[in-house]
């Protein structure tokens, strides 16, 4: 049975008001397209988990899809700050008012790749030798030491991130869900399996022979996987390995977009709200931005030989 | 980050003369066209910091000034580095210098990529990092250092990005450099958050919680700043040893928030020579987003 559906109808059926919600991808593969379509809908009161916010947490918590971030790191790489979030977060005001205070939770990068794979692995906590003598537990008290059972070693604990529902974006999946992707993994994988719900967003839908074809690169199975959405150039202004480049650009011109509030809304007004989709999005950016951002060579992987035993 | 970008100062090898040792210090320094030729406080500090993972095999990369520092390196003292990116590399061979430690040209040609669980679990935490690579908004004289906020945590002043990896790499890599622009507001007497250990509260200190902890590290050995070269004395505190070029004792010492201690003869760091300064001009940072 397929699973394909419009990113408009996947959003609508399977992200809810107040969710917890992981857009997940380390700088690769990350799903702006699901951000801009969760944006366009209006959902509310989300819980944003990400290793890394990036520009796409900037945007959803600019457009008050949030009331709070997990994340390990906060900031434009390369670049600064994520300003949308600092105004929530340093310039708080009484909640109710603009802007509304933003609630923090935040974690080392292992502590959240152990926090999704506990949830991943149905585990109580995720033990992980980080946080000694830091003040990140005084900061976060889900940031727990615990004493080894099997000695009198102390490490620290953190409990387990099971998201309502995870995104992931990749370079191809059949229409089963069953998802393969190569590059940067981040921990997407860990992410889809703890969630309880997962949208698969991808630049080329195959045939199930092909992801047969080549059964290791498949990170995500079909199994757990809700809605496969086709959306080609659907992680700009982040980028999918061998497709198409990082816009660096834009990462730079956001640093100047997000300072000020009104030129982030006019941007959310022109780029999100005034485009339909993804599709309207490309078309906007032009040909001559899509194909600067091509690799300027291929780099294809050898082949290897599984061999076929009956 | 808001760490505070210094305004792009030129030194010159003449000004050598303005070291602590005066002008014969300069002698230190490579000689021929070299001394000719100019170099901004940048370029100077990602040189030294280059220069200091001499005979390291596996270094991990932190973003932004120890990236190129790290990719200077593997073109000049240290070509058989291997480059550790977080993002989940691991024998990076970037054909460009990526903006973020996430570029699509660290995996192109890499020794592996793996998953993040895969880099932090067996590659960092399994003790196979010689040198972690990081750089902070605070820095105390221990070398405890904080990338989370300034000011109080539950309203900062300035929301920093926070730990990402450094927290775990300060912990677990063999020995940690730090990379980052000296002034009065990153030099600290006290920092206004702990997000990555260095010797706490001095050596004794920080090797009884290393053992009784079981940290694979040895903390901090060297800092690299724009104006000077510093490493850890037998007490775990920062020492200052070497004086870059155009940079003056009176200014290294204006820009910290303690009196340093001193090695005996604090010497002059070798000017650049123009292989590095052709390096990081034509070929790792050509638009001059590291070394403005």
């Amino acid at each position: 049975m397929s699973k394909v559906r419009s990113m408009r109808d996947a959003v609508a059926d399977l992200v809810h008001d107040g969710d917890v919600v992981a857009i997940e991808g380390f700088t690769h593969l990350i799903c702006f397209a699901a951000g801009h379509e969760i944006i366009r809908q209006r959902k509310r009161d989300l819980t944003l988990a990400r290793l890394t916010p990036d520009l796409i947490y900037d945007q959803m918590v600019a457009a008050g899809t949030a009331r709070k971030l997990v994340f390990s790191w906060l900031g434009n790489p390369g670049v600064g700050g994520l300003h949308a979030i600092r105004r929530r977060v340093e310039d708080a005001v009484p909640a109710g008012e603009d802007p509304a205070p933003l609630e923090l939770e935040e974690y080392s990068h292992f502590g959240m790749v152990g926090r999704y794979t506990a949830g991943a692995s149905n585990l109580p906590f995720f033990p992980l030798r980080s946080y000694f003598e830091t003040d990140l537990p005084k900061a976060n008290p889900l940031i727990r030491p615990i004493r080894s059972p099997f000695g009198d070693e102390t490490v620290y604990a953190v409990p387990p991130l099971k998201p309502d529902v995870t995104v992931v974006h990749a370079q191809r999946a059949d229409a089963h869900g069953n998802t393969q992707m190569w590059g940067l993994l981040g921990c997407q994988k860990e992410a889809a399996f703890a969630a309880k719900r997962v949208i698969v967003v991808v630049e080329d839908l195959v045939d199930e022979m092909v992801i047969r074809a080549d059964p290791n690169r498949t990170v995500i199975p079909g199994l757990i996987v809700d809605a496969v959405v086709v959306e080609p150039f659907g992680a700009h202004p982040s980028y999918v390995q061998g497709a198409y480049d990082r816009d660096n650009h834009f990462y730079r011109d956001w640093d100047a977009i997000a300072r000020e509030a009104v030129t982030t809304q006019a941007w959310l007004e022109e780029w999100v709200y005034g485009v339909s989709g993804r599709a309207e999005y490309v078309e906007k950016l032009g040909a001559d931005r899509v194909s600067s951002l091509r690799p300027s060579g291929e780099a294809p992987s050898g082949s290897v030989d599984y061999g076929v035993y009956r | 980050m808001s760490e505070p970008r210094a305004v792009a100062e030129t030194g010159t090898a003449a000004a050598a003369g303005t070291g602590p040792q005066g002008p014969a210090a300069a002698g230190t320094g490579p000689q021929g066209p070299a001394a000719a030729t100019t170099f901004s406080k940048s370029e100077m500090m990602i040189v030294a910091a280059a220069r200091e993972l001499a005979g390291q095999r596996v270094c991990f990369v932190g973003v932004g000034l120890p990236n190129i520092a790290v990719n200077l390196a593997r073109r000049t003292v240290a070509p058989n580095l291997e480059l550790v990116y977080e993002s989940g590399v691991f024998g990076a061979i970037p054909a460009r210098l990526p903006l973020s430690i996430g570029d699509p040209t660290i995996v192109t040609g890499a020794t592996a990529v793996v998953s993040m669980f895969e880099l932090f679990s067996f590659y960092l935490q399994g003790g196979l990092v010689d040198v972690g690579f990081l750089g902070a908004a605070q820095i105390d004289r221990f070398g405890n250092m904080n990338s989370t906020v300034i000011g109080d945590y539950e309203h900062p002043k300035t929301r920093l990005p926070g730990s990402g990896g450094a927290c775990e790499i300060a912990i677990n890599a063999r020995q940690v450099f730090v990379i980052m622009r000296q002034s009065k507001r990153s030099f600290v007497a006290e920092i206004d958050f702990r997000t990555s250990p260095g010797n706490l509260g001095g050596a004794e200190t920080a090797a009884r919680a290393r053992r009784e902890q079981g940290w694979l590290g040895r903390g901090p050995s060297v800092v690299v700043t724009d104006l000077a070269i510093f490493h850890f004395d037998e007490t775990g505190e920062m020492r200052l040893d070497s004086i870059h070029p155009g940079a003056t004792l009176d200014q290294v010492r204006e820009t910290m928030g303690w009196e340093p201690k001193m090695a005996d003869r604090p010497v002059t760091t070798p000017t650049p020579t123009p292989e590095e300064l052709r390096l990081i001009r034509e070929e790792l940072d050509p638009e001059g987003a590291y070394t403005k």
